[in-house]
């Protein structure tokens, strides 16, 4: 799981200025270490939180970990808030169940745009609050036309308005992701059911998925996250609503931390229309199969191929 | 590596050498590269907040100067193909000069890459071995492969001539010819990834469009050869190196070619965004006219269609051609007017509207400018080192001297 620095130091080809990039990043996490380490007047905390950061730093990719190394870095992950904050969390790395893949629909009829699930979900996941980032987005559209174009979504009145329908957009968890393709270092992908997930920590940062989502599901940390501690939502999962930095990109993970555990996600307790249904789609018996198989159901922009697991209907 | 040793000795020598007017150009470019640092300072301690971009417009600035320095590397085979392929000695002398340039715009480009991710320390994670490069499947894992290749190849290529050269030997034309052809290769192909890049992706209409590598290409061919015009014509003029008039006068006439196919590339991508005003042209629209009371980059267009079409114009025509200033005036409204509509017309109208229609303008902020400001001074002082080392190696005032050389020679029999 760690590599050794001075193996990428000597053995790998790099162009000019990623190396100065890396020994420049090493050097300075090096330095901390050091002078950490070897300051007498260092706590043993700072110590500790010093070598946290720089295992972190070399901690490798997320899929290629085995059991041992997840739950190390999980609890590093743990060990690290508790030392900065002295708060707890509770971070996990539950896998995908067997036989699952998670699907999505939303009743356009029931939708009121009260926008209770907006709120869910910036507090269950974590959501930077300094820069209002949201998931989930709400448009206003006029009855009579399904133009997103003409459509408000930072609309300040009483809901819901007359001569007006709503409908939220978020993450759709697409089958064909084009976000994952274009991803040069495999920071995202989608897990066995069927949920497009970020490794935080081995994202760089170049935005390159945000321009490849026709639906506008992904979020970049423009500064350090800011989420007040005691707003933190402790039960935390490692590809889900677990704290991020800034330089990263973030997105809707169908509450990876609840759904995994049997739950359905923020968004979907929350409403208080009940226009959204979360399920198993290889479950028969589950609502969201009873919707496909009985609502006239659509999807946004199919023509891209992209094979949303996000489906629309009416009553 | 006694040699090398020397030789690198020498270059340092001559680059650190030099009149007023050299030092106090690289003393300017030193001091606007320690801005850039600072600016980027800024960057990396506050995070990306300090740049115009937000997730609308999630690339701006940055991407736009680093898609055009691309086409000003690619446009270096220009100079290459004529003169070691088909034997065009005219352009000779000019080769090595373009070489320079395709790897200073190299090293630019990367740099504008490096600035613009929001984890620069996390980029080990591209690397062979320790990291993860999803390739084939992502075009910026093809991006990253064929850039650093080109770099290689640019730097390959002329360090092994120059090296020759200063010791006094003909280089062997069965070790280099091959890895040229290469280059050539390489040269359009790491334009076409590069375009492909933005083609590749549905979610932006006004990026996937199969004309978008080609003009890619069209656009790279006009910029970097009258970028080549201007420098070379400085060059002759400061540096007292011989530029053959020939060289001028083929370049002219390439960049006149480029200059038209470009035009009409324009006029027809244009006419299918247009005709039909639909959802396909939103970006166009937005671009050229405006969406209601967003237009910020209406008079940016229009002033590069304005620049690029009169020199098109004026190249056009072989008796205004063939006046020196008409020509220069010619090539620097061309490299402006492709500048802008690289930098601002191509990569920034992309992202609007966003993916829902929604119109969220993005203007590069002092953080981004200063930090581009840093990058190309950079590019320039990479440029004027190369330059000035490999002008007096192929005017034969540099060589190896003669007592390193005997001093290799005894070395050689004791052992």
């Amino acid at each position: 799981m760690t590599e050794s620095p001075f193996k990428i130091l000597t053995d790998k080809p790099m162009d000019r200025r990623t190396a100065i990039g890396t020994v420049g990043g090493m050097l300075a996490a090096g330095l901390g270490v050091l002078q950490t380490s070897c300051s007498p007047m260092a706590s043993a905390a700072e110590k500790e939180k010093a070598k946290l950061d720089w295992e972190a730093y070399f901690q490798g990719h997320f899929q290629a970990m085995t059991p041992a190394e997840k739950e190390a870095t999980i609890q590093r992950l743990e060990r690290s808030y508790e030392l900065n904050t002295g708060n707890r969390i509770d971070v996990s790395a539950q896998g995908a169940r067997e036989n699952v893949l998670y699907g999505y629909a939303f009743n356009v009829s029931k939708c009121r745009g009260y926008m209770d699930c907006v709120k869910a979900c910036i507090q269950e996941n974590n959501q930077d609050r300094a820069s209002g980032m949201a998931y989930i987005r709400i448009h206003e559209l006029e009855k009579g036309s399904m133009n997103f174009e003409e459509a408000s979504d930072d609309f300040f009145h009483q809901v819901p308005a007359a001569g007006h329908f709503y409908m939220g957009t978020q993450c759709f968890h697409c089958q064909n992701p084009p976000c994952v393709d274009v991803c040069p270092v495999k920071a995202t992908w989608m897990e066995p059911d069927g949920i497009v997930v970020v490794d935080y920590n081995w994202c760089i940062g170049c935005r390159y998925c945000m321009a490849a989502c026709p639906y506008d599901a992904r979020r970049f940390n423009w500064a350090d996250p800011l989420v007040p501690a005691e707003e933190v939502n402790p039960n935390q999962h490692y590809l889900g609503n677990r704290l991020r930095k800034k330089g990263v990109v973030e997105k809707c993970t169908f509450c990876v931390q609840r759904s995994r555990d049997g739950k359905n996600p923020a968004c979907v307790e929350a409403c208080p229309t009940g226009a959204r249904v979360f399920g198993n789609l290889l479950d028969p018996n589950s609502e969201i199969r009873w919707i496909l198989a009985n609502k006239k159901v659509f999807r946004l922009k199919e023509d891209l191929g992209t094979e949303p697991k996000f489906w629309y209907y009416m009553d | 590596m006694r040699t090398l040793r020397a030789f690198f000795n020498d270059a340092l020598r001559e680059a650190t050498q030099g009149s007023t007017a050299y030092h106090l150009w690289m003393a300017i470019l030193t001091g606007l590269m320690c801005c850039g640092a600072w600016a980027y300072s800024i960057q990396l301690r506050d995070g990306m907040v300090v740049t115009g971009l937000h997730d609308h417009v999630s690339w701006g600035f940055y991407i736009s100067n680093f898609t055009f320095l691309v086409g000003v590397a690619a446009a270096a085979v220009i100079l290459v193909m004529p003169s070691y392929v088909l034997k065009d000695h005219d352009f000779h002398s000019a080769v090595l000069i373009g070489e320079a340039m395709a790897v200073a715009a190299l090293i630019m480009a990367i740099a504008f890459v490096v600035v613009d991710v929001g984890g620069p320390a996390r980029l080990w994670h591209l690397m062979p071995i320790v990291g993860v490069m999803n390739f084939p499947r992502s075009m910026l894992a093809w991006d990253i492969l064929v850039l650093n290749g080109y770099l290689a190849l640019n730097i390959g290529v002329p360090f092994y001539l120059l090296y020759s050269h200063w010791q006094g030997k003909e280089p062997d034309k069965r070790l280099y010819v091959p890895v040229v052809l290469l280059s050539i290769a390489w040269a359009v192909s790491l334009h076409l990834v590069t375009a492909f890049l933005y083609a590749g992706l549905p979610a932006r209409p006004f990026w996937n469009s199969s004309l978008l590598g080609p003009r890619f290409l069209a656009t790279a061919f006009t910029a970097g050869p009258a970028l080549m015009i201007v420098v070379l014509t400085l060059i002759r003029r400061f540096g007292d190196y011989p530029v053959a008039k020939e060289t001028i006068e083929k370049l002219s006439v390439v960049v006149t070619v480029a200059a038209q196919i470009c035009a009409v590339m324009t006029i027809s991508e244009l006419f299918v965004e247009f005709y039909r005003n639909t959802h396909h042209g939103m970006s166009a629209r937005y671009l050229f006219f405006g969406i209601g009371e967003k237009r910020a980059l209406v008079p940016w267009i229009w002033s590069s269609i304005a620049l690029t079409f009169t020199a098109t114009g004026l190249l056009s025509l072989h008796r205004l051609r063939a006046k020196k200033p008409v020509l220069y005036l010619a090539c620097a409204m061309l490299f402006v007017g492709i500048l802008i509509e690289k930098g601002i017309g191509t990569i920034i109208p992309g992202f609007i509207p966003e993916p829902w229609g929604k119109i969220h303008e993005y203007s590069p902020t002092w953080v981004e400018l200063v930090v581009a400001l840093g990058i190309w001074s950079m590019g320039a002082f990479v440029f004027t080192v190369l330059a000035k080392v490999a002008i007096p190696i192929e005017l034969g005032q540099l060589r190896e001297r003669e007592e390193e050389t005997e001093a290799d020679c005894l070395e050689g029999v004791s052992k």
